[in-house]
């Protein structure tokens, strides 16, 4: 039964529609193999009781005719999303031990489309991080090695655990958040498909906020397809959030499989900065002419302000962030460390509570919002943001989609790149700039470096038009014929 | 007469503009579902948003949106139909968010105007700078415990109203009046109870002090002042401070101070070094506030008419002296209570028994319009009484005693005390012989040319006839007799 893990969630459904399998079977085959790959440390909190419960129901309601579009499909949730009595970290020692009373939106969806909760998986501390060592609850290893040594390499971050579990095959599919590239550069880490759709497309309602203007869930999966499917059913507008957009979710799998003919594909020039490797290059250059091959046109696009996008969001981000953890205070829930005073003790409670990168982040944001520099950094942040999205505006008078690299580098080595934030934050040059202006960005596995390891490309699209994004990922997916059983 | 403060160097004029929160209204708070009802247990009307839990969302609460423009637009003032939530950041137990949702930048109510009449009978007009709407935070309580703080988040989330004069007032007097004035307005509006007891009305206080012709010098921040009085008695207490400290070759620093009413003084509350930095930035939840300009005119439409307006109306329809009509119009209760009585009687009549009679009932008894043994009804039928010659002035007066004491109508009560006014002029006659008997030798002064003595004989007759006689036949019948 073994290799029921190794099935995409659409033929998981199938399987089940035919009576192959159940439910139960299939969450029970995915416990196992999670037993079986602790040392990957992707998951922070199993919760098979409950994953169990959830699939005997779930074979019942199948039974009954009732089944939803998850239906029985074991699913791994970043520990950034809130989820009723059981333990939500957001990968901080200050919440070890918070459960919440509380469901968040997206979870909820995905319970009402008959979808199985395996567990809480590993996150960087409050989602700041590209590589998953920012945790509290220890580093996620990739389940990729390089061929050249035996290093243990990052999933890269923040939704590190979702990616490795999912990469794994210890969970069908992952929900992901994504603030500068949490879903898209670990997806292209771990050789998977992870899209953050448009800001307002998922509620943000029970996610525990890292900058709201950025946040959004997206799934993280195997396949387009079965992205496509997680995301048809985590989506939807939330009266309980009031930047989730209103209107109808469209069936994102609908557009799996569809002709690109005639699609105009931008490449953006600035994404081609001197010094980018020649492996990315060819990758995205190999992703270009798969696209063309069937039927889309090339066109060169400038985003000017890219060199910007990345100061931009150190400041935009953090000053959310400095405002968003302040409720961490020791006062009503997670860890209180007594002091003498109400001052001491919110002083020993967040310095022991919160890890290094979070308390820089909290610093930066602090400093950029406060009195006489507001206007020199956040107010100039948010011009340069207005100027981000035009260009992106601009480019898409010219283009239905772009297409970059999702990250400059496969991934890297457990402790590599920790000693110079500066470096870490480079990662995200790619994705950073579609965050800030709000649009979908999809990233899948296009092929394997020289050593053996997976390379992401991006596709960023309109506002709300996932659709052409999955149209023509499906289309790379296939003829890229990626091999995600390379992992281990 | 401008009020001056007199120092060792001469007068001194004070600044004054006032920082008014006004709890709104409301079933619910300004971004979660809770409840707001006053008294309630502790923490027991906290959602998880309140309480600021991970992942929770503010969501604005549209009547309280409503309230705040139905304000803005009782004190004249401009609607801006965008406006934006930003965060005040600072730390504090009984904030849990660790930032108040407040309007910072981009207020929902622009510039307007307060018209504030003076005890004196002058008018004078209070400038409006800005509404904006904002969160309350909770409250913490340092005396339940020997070493601990309670907290108590019912109020936290609750929607205020901040409304910031333009520094404009010149007195305590005007001060006083503003308040009052203010308050006057958000009750008929309905959007504020204005109890301030109760802490739904609070005002911050910002004094300066200068001399004639002088720039504004620097203004004192005084904080969370809850009554009328105490923000007339600060005011003083603070100009008179910094008076003193600038005679004494001081200066004054710009900074919060504390109000003690009990030693009449005013205290620094933190030094510079503490001094806030907010940090405010546009609230990334929540997007800009835009209004459509039909839900502005609908509330518009929907304005009750306001004490500056009802004012006129009394004045002219009514006749009443603009004294008059600015007392009875304070509040909504009074205003209507008068027009009933008013309504097909003689308005000035009415205005005198409401404003004298039945308000000092209302007084000694502690009684409100709501709860008065008097209904308008009641007292409006009194007034006829007395314009059908049923009851003289002096009789009217003991039945509204007696309507007071047991709630009856006046009909009632001239029945059940036969207090009804003798109008049978054979009956008044008969007492005048009476009187005239009895005092035979006045009578004669009186036709020997004492007309003074005709008022003894109206008291005499009036007396005899134990208050009942209709003084206006004794006047006429008493003449003709004496008169012989």
């Amino acid at each position: 039964m073994s290799d029921l893990t190794h099935l995409t969630i659409a033929e998981a459904e199938a399987g089940m529609d035919k009576g192959d399998f159940t439910s139960v079977e299939l969450t029970k085959a995915h416990l196992a193999a999670m037993a079986k790959h602790k040392d990957l440390n992707a998951y922070i909190t199993e919760t098979p009781d409950q994953a169990l419960a959830m699939a005997e129901r779930s074979d019942k309601r199948r039974a009954g005719k009732q089944a939803g579009w998850l239906e029985g499909i074991p699913l791994a949730i970043k520990d950034l999303f809130c989820t009723e009595g059981v333990q939500t970290t957001a990968g901080s020692h200050i919440l070890e031990g918070f459960k919440p009373p509380y469901e968040s939106t997206v979870t909820a969806n995905l319970w009402k489309q008959g979808a199985v909760m395996l567990g809480k998986v590993n996150l960087d501390e409050f989602a700041m991080g590209s590589s998953n060592m920012t945790s509290y609850y220890g580093a996620v290893k990739n389940p990729w090695k390089r061929q050249s040594d035996a290093k243990d390499l990052v999933p890269g971050g923040s939704s590190g655990g979702s990616a490795a579990a999912v990469a794994a095959c210890i969970a069908m599919g992952a929900t992901g958040t994504d603030t500068g590239g949490s879903i898209r550069q670990p997806a292209a880490f771990c050789g998977i498909v992870g899209i953050k759709p448009t800001y307002g497309r998922c509620s943000r309602f029970g996610i525990v906020a890292f900058a709201s203007s950025l946040d959004q869930a997206g799934p993280m999966a195997r396949t387009v397809k079965d992205a496509a499917i997680m995301l048809k059913a985590m989506a939807g507008h939330d009266p309980k959030d009031s930047t989730s957009t209103p209107g109808p979710t469209p069936d994102f799998t609908k557009a799996v499989g569809q002709s690109i003919k005639g699609l105009r594909v931008g490449v953006p020039k600035e994404y081609r900065p001197e010094g980018l490797s020649s492996e990315i290059v060819a990758a995205w250059d190999q992703g270009l002419a798969w696209l063309k091959e069937a039927g889309a046109e090339m066109v060169e696009v400038s985003l000017p302000h890219t060199k910007y996008a990345l100061a931009t969001y150190y400041i935009v981000a953090p000053a959310e962030a400095s405002s968003n953890l302040a409720r961490y205070d020791g006062v009503r829930f997670g860890l209180r460390v007594p002091g003498q005073s109400l001052d001491d003790m919110y002083m020993k409670t967040r310095a022991q509570g919160f890890g290094k990168e979070v308390k820089r982040r909290i610093l930066i944001g602090t400093y950029v919002l406060s009195a006489g520099y507001y206007d020199a950094y956040y107010a100039k942040a948010q011009k340069l943001r207005t100027l981000i999205a035009s260009d992106f505006k601009q480019a898409f008078t010219k283009a239905d989609l772009l297409l970059t690299p999702t990250a400059p580098t496969p991934a890297f080595a457990i402790g590599e790149n920790l000693d110079d934030p500066i470096t870490m934050y480079l990662n995200d040059v790619f994705t950073i700039p579609t965050s800030l202006a709000g649009l979908p960005g999809l990233s899948l596995p296009a092929g394997l470096s020289a050593d053996g390891l997976p390379l992401g490309l991006q596709l960023i699209g309109r506002p709300f038009d996932e659709e052409t994004l999955f149209k023509a990922a499906a289309v790379m997916e296939q003829a890229a014929q990626f091999k995600r059983w390379e992992a281990r | 007469m401008a009020y001056l403060l007199e120092g060792e160097t001469g007068p001194w004029e004070i600044v004054v503009g006032l920082e008014v929160h006004a709890q709104v209204v409301s079933n619910a708070k300004l971004f979660s579902g809770a409840a707001t009802a006053f008294g309630a247990e502790p923490n027991s009307q906290v959602s998880f948003v309140d309480a600021a839990f991970p992942g929770m969302l503010p969501v604005i609460n549209e009547m309280c949106v409503e309230q705040a423009v139905r304000t803005g637009l009782g004190l004249k003032a401009k609607i801006n139909l965008e406006s934006v939530f930003a965060r005040k950041n600072y730390f504090y137990a009984d904030l849990p968010q660790g930032y108040q949702i407040s309007q910072y930048e981009k207020p929902l109510v622009g510039e307007g105007q307060v018209i504030v009449d003076l005890p004196d009978g002058r008018s004078t007009v209070v400038g409006i700078e800005r509404l904006h709407v904002e969160q309350d935070a909770g409250k913490s309580m340092h005396d339940q415990h020997p070493t601990k703080s309670c907290i108590d988040l019912n109020r936290s989330g609750v929607a205020l109203m901040e409304i910031v004069s333009k520094p404009d007032i010149r007195s305590p007097d005007e001060a006083g009046a503003y308040l009052r004035k203010l308050r006057s307005i958000l009750r008929y509006l309905g959007t504020c109870d204005g109890n301030m007891e109760e802490g739904s009305m609070r005002a911050d206080v910002n004094v300066s002090v200068r001399k004639s012709g002088e720039d504004y010098r620097t203004r004192c921040e005084i904080k969370n002042v809850n009554s009328v009085r105490f923000v007339m008695q600060s005011i003083e207490v603070e100009a008179r401070r910094q008076i003193e400290v600038y005679e004494s070759g001081g200066s004054v620093d710009q900074e919060t101070r504390l109000f003690d009413p009990g030693k009449g003084e005013t205290r620094s509350m933190r030094s510079k070094e503490h001094a806030h930095d907010y940090r405010y930035f546009p609230d990334p939840d929540l997007l800009p506030l835009k209004l459509k300009p039909d839900f502005v005119a609908a509330i518009k439409d929907s304005l009750p008419e306001l004490p500056d307006e009802k004012k006129d109306r009394f004045v002219r329809d009514y006749g009443l002296s603009p004294y008059d009509a600015g007392v009875l119009v304070v509040d909504r209760a009074s205003a209507d209570f008068f027009e009933s009585v008013a309504k097909g009687r003689d308005s000035k009549l009415a205005a005198n028994w409401v404003m004298g009679d039945f308000f000092g009932a209302l007084n000694s008894t502690g009684k409100t319009i709501e709860t008065s043994p008097v209904s308008a009804q009641n007292l409006g039928d009194l007034i006829d009484l007395i314009g059908d010659g049923t009851l003289s002035g002096r009789l009217a007066k003991d039945v509204f005693a007696l309507m007071v004491e047991t709630g009856k109508s006046p009909a009632a009560l001239v029945e059940e005390k036969g207090l009804k006014q003798v109008t049978d002029t054979g009956a008044i006659e008969a007492v005048i012989d009476q009187v005239m008997a009895a005092n035979a030798d006045k009578v004669a002064e009186y036709r020997s040319g004492k007309d003074k003595l005709f008022g003894f004989f109206v008291g005499q007759v009036m007396k005899a006839s134990g208050g009942k006689a209709n003084p206006g036949m004794v006047n006429d019948l008493l003449k003709s007799k004496l008169a012989g």
